[in-house]
């Protein structure tokens, strides 16, 4: 069968030479403030980090500044996930498979709700309401009961503006990121699977665990790497809630706990002048590579999940 | 045809919106400076004898750009509003940057005034007589007196003042005293029942003028309990422990949270929570503006510069009970000879009026500041009848 080739000549009319020269601006526009935003930091950081140290506040040497900020982000961003992602994952099951439509609909809408609210509102309200509901009666019972766990050892703080408080109000943070994710993830589950799965006698939950959970796997993780990224650079909840301490400090429940590199740069930069100015920078610098690393991975293993998912 | 009158309607709305973004920028446009202004023949760089009369502040107009300490921001806007009052052509603009990022905005020329929490240090001094015309360089004048209480939540006391001698203060700060029924604390107290309840102090996260003068205060009155000297950042220059809050109002809320905790904040904000009485020369003062007012009095000029400048060694140990020692004095740092005839008169009419009995209500209306005293204001309207041009 002979097929005569159809030759089309492309037609490009002058709408198309705009659009597409408009997005490819906007894609190198983002790709020149990144670069200048780096730029920046790397060359306002530089002084921070081989400068006189002299003549800075804190610590001799970089690494004994950056140091304890560097663990008490990880610190507070870690106890944040611990708590939000399975809140979140169960919320998103939830949403997707358990409840009537109608619930759900309005279930979702009101936990992205929670995204619109201003992070300095979450950290008076942790300070207001949170930290003294916790201080009055779990806190210290977690410092009697489980003392031998360093994590609860030490003095419980008396206004309960503890790193647990902090974690926990940073989970209440990334808790619409992580729930919005997973819940698309998991309503893309292909009806295939589901009914496979039920048709051979599985309960509900069997079906999940079977059908939902494993293809949503790699989704729900970057999701919660997402939201692991917010926590990282969260400033101002932390800066209200948490009361700062220099040193590396693995309790949570008491009034010594290591400062964020965020919250370190809102509180020290408006008084900051000289050299401090760029060390601040440099903290900057550093959660910025966090930062990097934190997203790389996730979509290292969200690009390996997806495509990967029908096994 | 509803397609089109769409259209319209939106580009007339985004059309309006712009014409209304774009004008009515305020006109602050800075008459050019007359050439042949009647500058004193004796161009010496004293004192110029024969200043021309300073035109009458109603008939002022320009702007005058400030930047400096935050401890000065709600002060500065009972000042605006005052002076905008007396002077409605002249705008007043303050940047509450910080007291380091205004002295240095002002040495780069970037401000006609800084407002600052510490006066200008000797290599300070030394450039600003570069920046300002003339060499006779900038003077600090002590415009602002903000007394820092002692809060502290011990409901049990329910109304009876707590008297704490410096060495305590001190010692409760250094972490060296822990607990509310430490002999110390009751010696100064006798009849008055402390409850045994750990010792919660509160000091400020943020870096903060405020902790400044209290640690100086502490360094100068118990220098062998606070060892540390007048620091800004608690944690890493002081002895570390405590509860950290940010800013004045974080402190506040973090005494009035816990049980047994005590902090320093501004006087005019802790509410309604208790302060200590502080020992002073054998006796103990309860805070009040009056009383913080006098520790200007009470302190010597470090002097050294020129005649003019009044940055003070604040005397945290006077020896009359009638003074309140801890308090914050914030600088407003003017050059002493400006380029243009103009800006001399704004500064001057500004600073007259901020050292002004009406200026003093207004900033303690608006941010409880402490009325500086007349013999102390005589002192300042001397300096700033020095400010001229440059000759």
């Amino acid at each position: 069968m002979s097929s005569s080739t159809i030759t089309r000549a492309t037609v490009t009319r002058r709408g198309d030479r705009v659009f597409s020269g408009l997005s490819r601006g906007a894609g190198i526009a983002i790709l020149v403030i990144l670069a200048s935003v780096a730029t920046f930091l790397f060359v306002e950081g530089r002084a921070g980090i081989f400068g006189d140290t002299e003549e800075m506040s804190g610590s001799d040497s970089f690494l004994g500044y950056v140091g304890p900020l560097v663990f008490g982000t990880v610190f507070a961003a870690a106890l944040a996930l611990l708590f939000a992602a399975p809140l979140a994952v169960a919320v998103a099951l939830y949403i997707s498979h358990y409840a009537p439509r109608r619930l759900a609909q309005t279930l979702g809408y009101i936990i992205d709700l929670l995204a619109a609210i201003p992070s300095v509102v979450f950290g008076i309200w942790g300070i207001t309401v949170l930290a003294p509901l916790l201080t009055d009666d779990i806190y210290p019972w977690l410092n009697a009961n489980l003392d031998f766990i360093p994590f609860f050892s030490g003095t419980v703080s008396t206004s309960g503006r503890s790193m647990l408080t902090a974690g926990m109000v940073l989970a209440v943070m990334i808790l619409p990121i992580v729930t919005a994710i997973s819940r698309e993830v998991f309503l893309q589950t292909p009806r295939l699977h589901e009914e496979a799965s039920l048709a051979l006698g599985a309960t509900r939950w069997e079906m999940i665990r079977q059908a939902v959970i494993p293809y949503g796997r790699s989704g729900v993780i970057s999701g919660a790497m997402l939201g692991l990224g917010r926590a990282l650079g969260e400033t101002m909840a932390v800066a209200i809630i948490l009361s700062p301490s220099d040193g590396y400090f693995w309790s949570v429940l008491t009034n010594q706990n290591s400062n964020t590199i965020a919250s370190n740069i809102a509180l020290k930069f408006p008084e900051a002048y000289g050299l401090d100015v760029n060390r601040l920078i440099a903290t900057g610098l550093v959660l910025f590579a966090i930062t990097f690393v934190v997203n790389a991975l996730a979509r290292r293993i969200a690009n390996a999940g997806f495509s990967g998912a029908d096994g | 045809m509803r397609f089109r009158t769409k259209r319209a309607l939106a580009i007339t709305a985004v059309a309006s919106l712009l014409f209304a973004a774009c004008g009515g920028d305020d006109d602050t446009a800075d008459a050019p400076a007359p050439a042949d202004e009647p500058a004193s023949t004796d161009a010496s760089t004293d004192a110029p004898a024969d200043e021309p009369a300073p035109a009458p502040a109603a008939e002022l107009s320009g702007t005058l750009i400030g930047a400096g300490a935050s401890s000065q921001a709600a002060a500065m806007q009972g000042w605006q509003a005052g002076f905008q009052a007396a002077a409605p052509g002249v705008t007043v603009e303050y940047d509450p940057i910080g007291s380091g990022g205004g002295r240095k905005q002002f040495l780069g020329g970037g401000s006609d005034f800084a407002g600052s929490d510490a006066a200008l240090k000797d290599e300070e001094w030394e450039s600003s007589k570069e920046v300002c015309a003339g060499d006779l360089g900038a003077i600090n004048l002590p415009h602002y007196i903000s007394p820092i209480a002692v809060p502290y939540n011990l409901p049990s006391l329910d109304g009876t003042t707590l008297n704490l001698s410096p060495e305590v203060i001190a010692g409760i700060f250094a972490n060296e005293i822990t607990n509310w029924s430490d002999a110390a604390i009751a010696a100064d107290n006798p009849g008055v029942d402390l409850p045994d309840l750990a010792i919660n102090p509160v000091h400020r996260a943020d870096e903060s003028g405020t902790t400044e003068n209290f640690t100086d205060y502490m360094a100068q009155a118990a220098p062998d309990v606070w060892t540390y000297g007048a620091i800004e950042a608690w944690d890493a220059d002081g002895p570390g422990g405590g509860e950290g809050a940010p800013q004045t109002s974080g402190v506040v809320a973090a005494v009035a949270a816990g049980e047994g905790s005590i902090g320093y904040a501004d006087a005019s904000q802790i509410g309604d929570l208790p302060a200590a009485a502080v020992g002073v020369a054998g006796s103990f003062v309860e805070f009040s503006p009056e009383a913080a007012g006098r520790i200007v009095d009470a302190s010597e000029r470090t002097g050294g510069r020129n005649d003019y400048d009044f940055a003070i060694e604040v005397n945290r140990t006077p020896d009359s009970a009638d003074t309140y020692p801890i308090a914050l004095v914030s600088y407003h740092i003017v050059c002493l000879e400006y380029a243009d005839q103009e800006t001399v008169d704004l500064v001057k009419a500004f600073m007259t009026y901020v050292s002004s009995d009406e200026g003093q209500a207004a900033s303690s209306a608006s941010a409880g500041s402490a009325p500086i005293s007349p013999e102390v204001q005589a002192e300042i309207a001397e300096s700033i009848a020095a400010i001229s041009v440059a000759g």
